[in-house]
């Protein structure tokens, strides 16, 4: 069997398992956030109590998580389509490399830009 | 591996039906969503850091540029959202056949036209 060495969980059930999990918290943030701004009239000292309690913070770091995790997997497919050897020629397999690297720098930066902006507060 | 095996499936001869394109815009939405987690950080920086610093983002949000870079990366959020929630609910087994992708394709179009106009209207003018 082929494994494949870039996707996030080296497993097709897997990724597509914690594709959904992680979509599914990520939409929960988003309806909380949501209804918060269509609840409250948002001002600073509320919002910063908000974000400084722990659970508010859980909730934010399981969501960027879940932003790093899912991108992953779907940046996998998406470069996996169409960064190929036979849409691009032999140079493809080099480049999707250096872009599916790049993409999860990029995600790890943002993890710890998230833990440095919630944890610094 | 043979590197020129013949490929029958040429997608730029082919015309494609909505739910290709429902799931092509949802992928670049997806990309683009990628740029934006740096934009909604920002902003949450800026909006917990100070009362100066929040004072300093509501006065930014209010600049026209900002607001379309806003509204844009709010539009492929909501986009991405509606068009996932059709996944997960093709997971729960309904609306697997031909008919119903299609049926739920332009349900889900309209549904994110909505969300989209929505967000038109918070960020503009509310």
């Amino acid at each position: 069997m082929v494994t494949s060495v870039t996707s996030f969980g080296r497993s097709g059930l897997s990724d597509w398992l914690l594709q959904r999990i992680t979509a599914v918290i990520m939409t929960a943030y988003l309806i909380f956030v949501v209804v918060y701004f269509a609840a409250n009239d948002v001002n600073y000292s509320a919002w910063l109590a908000l974000n400084e309690s722990l659970p508010m913070k859980m909730f934010s770091l399981l969501t960027i998580l879940s932003i790093a995790i899912h991108s992953w997997i779907g940046m996998w497919g998406v470069l996996t389509d169409y960064v190929t050897v036979r849409l691009m020629g032999a140079k493809a397999t080099a480049l999707r490399m250096v872009f599916q690297l790049g993409m999860i720098a990029v995600s790890l930066l943002y993890v710890v830009w998230a833990i440095d902006i919630l944890w610094g507060i | 591996m043979k590197q020129n095996r013949p490929v029958n499936l040429d997608i730029g001869t082919i015309k494609l039906p909505i739910t290709s394109y429902v799931s092509i815009l949802h992928r670049v939405s997806g990309v683009i969503l990628f740029a934006a987690v740096a934009l909604f950080l920002l902003a949450l920086d800026s909006s917990l850091a100070s009362a100066e610093s929040f004072a300093a983002l509501k006065t930014t949000l209010g600049n026209p540029v900002w607001q379309f870079v806003i509204w844009a990366s709010l539009s492929a959020l909501g986009y991405h959202l509606v068009l996932g929630v059709r996944h997960l609910v093709m997971d729960l087994g309904v609306g697997e056949t031909l008919e119903g992708g299609l049926l739920s394709a332009k349900i889900a179009a309209v549904i994110a036209v909505i969300v989209i106009a929505a967000i038109a209207g918070w960020v503009f003018v509310w």
